[in-house]
């Protein structure tokens, strides 16, 4: 007589200490193993698209910042080239090369905190976590020298950068550049080997190449599943070109191929850091513009390589003081287009890691 | 006069169980902080010391909330039924043996009842514990503390054997199962003697204690606190309570068993409890150095661990104990090299050869 | 560097095989008859030549008398990018085929589009709100809300 059973749905509700925010998935399960997964999103969801119609250029800037709030300079970084290219604004050449500084600094902080949380929902207590916020509390403290905040800069304008960095910015920027790699050897030291860590990540939540490219997945989650595509090397933006940097890639796509671009990308930045440093000119950081930007008839679609993925902005203007339309491509909500597929058939302790290894923000999954 | 031995062997296990539980509390905070390069609760009372006492306090304020769908004598006798055997283990442990003793000298094992059947008692009480989490999972009319229940008893169930499997080679070496008498025996600590079965039994002996890696049940980014997700105020006090009184003991036993007891290594001072709690606390220290570094692992790689790695070589070494037993006396530090040897051996050749906690078999 | 691809080109293409399909080109953007829009996005994808598989951005705009859903394509292996755009006239109960089946990223991206602006997909698997409750009246972006 065959045994009957039932699946049973699990709401991991919104309220959960592992899903990085206040996203919720109704998971199916036949005893352990996942049938089925929805996400549900949409509990942070603030109208940021409307209010873009109502809110002149420059005074959106600030509402980027909220957008994925563990990197908020990349936000500020895309919705200015986009309105740069619609606009056809040209930037001096030293503020490039601090949107560069800035940027990457950025990318490093926020993969800290993500590569930490992962191993936190793995339950490594928070030690890995703590010591990777040792690192991103020293780039807070840089960020706090350049703009007075550490969380929602509101640091790039239209046309280049609100002010310039202050004198003492630049050697502690060098200091930090010099010390950083030593810490990512401490951290690959800690965390490689590990066999508890390399049998719950090696071949977990498997994204195959051709699914990574139909669903539209970008940024470390493309470049895990082995293609190699970036922004700043397929459509540079800023001074990417003039830079020299190399762009890793996974092989097979499951989580610890993930971890690992995520940590070679933060060697790569630390070298970016030090050629912008060194290659940095003098000059002014922003161009003279009316204090309305008011571009002209058309649209644009500007995208950078942010650390989730790839942010663009798609913006059509009317020549009114406010944009027609803002459109923000968010790469937090299309990677989790393949999560579904990324864990039926696994068990409930893969699913959370997996949904860490993607690196969701909510602000920018709901905007 | 019995009955006076036993009021004030009741009174010493009870405070000695309650500061050092409660010590433990604060320990493990502080170091587990320092660990993470922070500085752990320091502002109640000077270093943190009163901090212990804040939770309790907090804790018995809290309201005792019950729902309504539960069943509400096992819901209630749930705690009770897992605290209290942690307690209980501590009856047969020897304090201090027999003898003369720094300070003061006895004439008889400073333990509550010193049975002769004191290792089989500490393995058949500590079980009893599982039913009451078990208990605590089903009474609570929830999806979670019912997933939790149902791992807790596989996970408890798998790792008893292997464990007690590798405290008999022990109990071969010192020819009984009483507790005094095993201290007795150990002129060098059977830690030397016997580093697989150390191995084998603290790995078990944390698992049985749900602490990391072996966590699940507690692991609060999955199925947040497993079994004790409906229980608030005193009740999860006891479960609390429950699991660092659960370490406490399963210290003081490998204390007991593998480190020498109250004796201290190779006699050089005179025996005391006193080295018996700097053992129990070295014994902590290395249980919290384990928490803090290593993550968990998940249900089925706990398993496969359990009964491919563990209980194989627990049986095996149970075997070269026996083998070893035939050997003449008096040949102790060669066997000491040998038995390291095979130890470091045995645990590289099984994982690298037959199986790896990632659950594939290495072909 | 991306290189966007002209629409004059890659619409003579497009009508040598749809002949009824595209309706306007312009320098840098296509415009295709909405209901063609599958067959429209399958030929870019499976042509070797054009070969865009990545779809990039998927939105929608309104225009007060109509509204343009636009679709920004790249392909990967050649690194050049289109844009292609469907309008729908009028305002009310605007339908126009899913291109899930052609592209997977556009699962989300196109349930977002029916619940801020009303534009209905047929043959989505699964077209219900996104971002705001079931049950929210009304779609957020559209000009005359609010």
């Amino acid at each position: 007589m065959a045994l009957k059973t039932e699946p049973i749905v699990v709401n991991m509700g919104p309220q959960h200490p592992s899903t990085h925010g206040v996203f919720r998935m109704r998971v199916t399960f036949d005893g352990e193993i996942i049938k089925d997964l929805e996400p549900v999103m949409g509990y942070l969801h603030r109208g940021v698209e409307k209010l873009a119609e109502s809110r002149t250029y420059t005074q959106f800037i600030p509402l980027t910042d909220r957008l994925d709030y563990l990197a908020s300079m990349t936000n500020n970084l895309a919705y200015v080239l986009a309105v740069e290219k619609l606009g056809n604004i040209e930037v001096p050449p030293r503020a490039q090369y601090l949107r560069v500084i800035m940027a990457e600094m950025m990318r490093i902080s926020s993969h800290l905190m993500a590569v930490g949380f992962m191993i936190n929902d793995m339950g490594a207590f928070y030690t890995p976590l703590l010591y990777m916020y040792r690192e991103r509390e020293k780039l807070l403290d840089l960020f706090e020298m350049v703009c007075g905040q550490r969380l929602t800069y509101n640091y790039m304008r239209i046309g280049g950068l609100s002010h310039d960095v202050p004198p003492e910015f630049l050697p502690a920027l060098k200091k930090f550049v010099t010390e950083m790699p030593g810490f990512i050897d401490e951290y690959d030291q800690l965390l490689k080997e590990n066999e508890i860590l390399l049998a719950r990540t090696k071949g977990v939540g498997i994204l195959s190449k051709e699914l990574a490219i139909n669903s539209s997945a970008s940024g470390p989650v493309l470049r895990g599943s082995g293609v190699k595509w970036d922004i700043r090397k397929a459509d540079p933006y800023l001074v990417y070109d003039k830079l020299n940097f190399e762009i890793p890639t996974g092989t097979v796509g499951d989580i610890y191929d993930r971890y690992w671009v995520r940590m070679v990308e933060m060697r790569q930045s630390v070298r970016i850091l030090e050629q912008a440093i060194e290659q940095l000119p003098a000059g002014e950081v922003r161009t003279a513009l009316p204090h309305l930007v008011r571009p002209p008839c058309g649209e644009a679609y500007g995208h950078i390589e942010a650390p989730k993925g790839e942010l663009g902005f798609y913006i059509i203007s009317d020549t009114g003081v406010a944009p027609y339309r803002c459109h923000i491509r968010a790469p937090s909500l299309i990677n989790l287009t393949a999560l579904k597929d990324m864990v039926v058939g696994r068990m409930l302790a893969d699913a959370i890691i997996t949904l860490g290894s993607i690196d969701i923000v909510l602000g920018e999954v709901d905007r | 006069m019995d009955w006076l031995h036993w009021i004030i062997y009741v009174v010493i296990i009870l405070v000695f169980v309650l500061t050092l539980v409660m010590s433990f509390i604060l320990i493990e905070r502080r170091v587990v902080g320092r660990f993470q390069l922070r500085l752990g609760p320091n502002r109640v009372g000077p270093q943190g010391i009163l901090q212990p006492v804040a939770d309790a306090v907090k804790i018995l304020l809290k309201e005792d909330i019950i729902p309504s769908k539960v069943d509400r004598v096992v819901h209630l006798l749930a705690p009770i039924v897992t605290f209290a055997p942690a307690v209980l283990v501590f009856a047969v442990i020897p304090f201090q043996q027999a003898g003369p003793g720094l300070g003061f000298a006895l004439d008889a094992p400073a333990a509550m009842a010193n049975l002769d059947v004191g290792v089989l008692f500490v393995f058949a009480i500590s079980s009893i514990s599982v039913v009451g989490l078990v208990m605590a999972g089903w009474a609570s009319n929830n999806k979670y503390a019912l997933l939790g229940a149902m791992r807790t008893i596989a996970q408890m169930v798998s790792y008893e054997i292997p464990m007690v499997i590798s405290v008999l080679g022990i109990v071969l070496i010192a020819g009984s199962l009483s507790l005094a008498d095993i201290v007795d025996k150990q002129n060098i600590p059977f830690i030397l003697l016997q580093p697989l079965g150390f191995f084998i039994y603290f790995l078990g002996a944390t698992a049985e204690m749900n602490r990391s890696p072996f966590d699940l049940l507690e692991a609060d980014s999955e199925i947040v606190a497993g079994v004790n997700i409906e229980y608030s105020g005193m009740k999860f006090a006891m479960f609390f309570l429950g699991e660092y009184a659960y370490a406490l003991a399963v210290s003081t036993i490998t204390s007991v068993i593998f480190l020498g007891g109250a004796r201290f290594p190779w006699g050089l001072l005179p025996q005391s409890f006193i080295w018996l709690l700097v053992k129990i606390l070295l014994v902590f220290f290395v249980m919290l150095w384990i928490r803090s570094t290593l993550p968990r692992v998940r249900i089925d790689q706990l398993m496969g661990f359990a009964w491919k790695f563990l209980l194989p070589l627990s049986l095996i070494n149970l075997f070269l104990v026996a083998a070893e037993g035939m050997l003449p006396s008096g040949f102790t530090w060669p066997i000491v090299a040998l038995n390291v040897t095979l130890a470091v051996a045995l645990v590289v050749i099984w994982a690298n050869r037959f199986y790896r906690v990632g659950g594939a078999k290495v072909a | 560097m991306t290189i966007p691809l002209s629409g004059r080109d890659v619409a003579q293409k497009v009508a040598e095989q749809f002949p009824k399909a595209v309706n306007l080109c312009d320098g840098a953007c296509l415009w295709v008859e909405p209901v063609s829009i599958v067959e429209v996005a399958r030929y870019l994808r499976d042509t070797p030549g054009l070969d865009f598989d990545y779809l990039v951005n998927l939105t929608a705009v309104d225009f007060w008398e109509h509204f343009e859903v636009v679709y920004h394509l790249v392909s990967i292996k050649r690194n050049h990018s289109l844009v292609l755009r469907c309008q729908l006239q009028g305002r009310q109960e605007l339908v126009m085929p899913s291109v899930v089946e052609v592209w997977r990223g556009a699962d989300f991206q196109e349930r977002e589009i029916y619940d801020m602006l009303g534009i209905r997909f047929s043959n989505h698997p699964n077209l219900r709100r996104l971002l705001t409750w079931e049950g929210f009246p009304g779609h957020p972006l559209r000009k005359d809300w609010l």
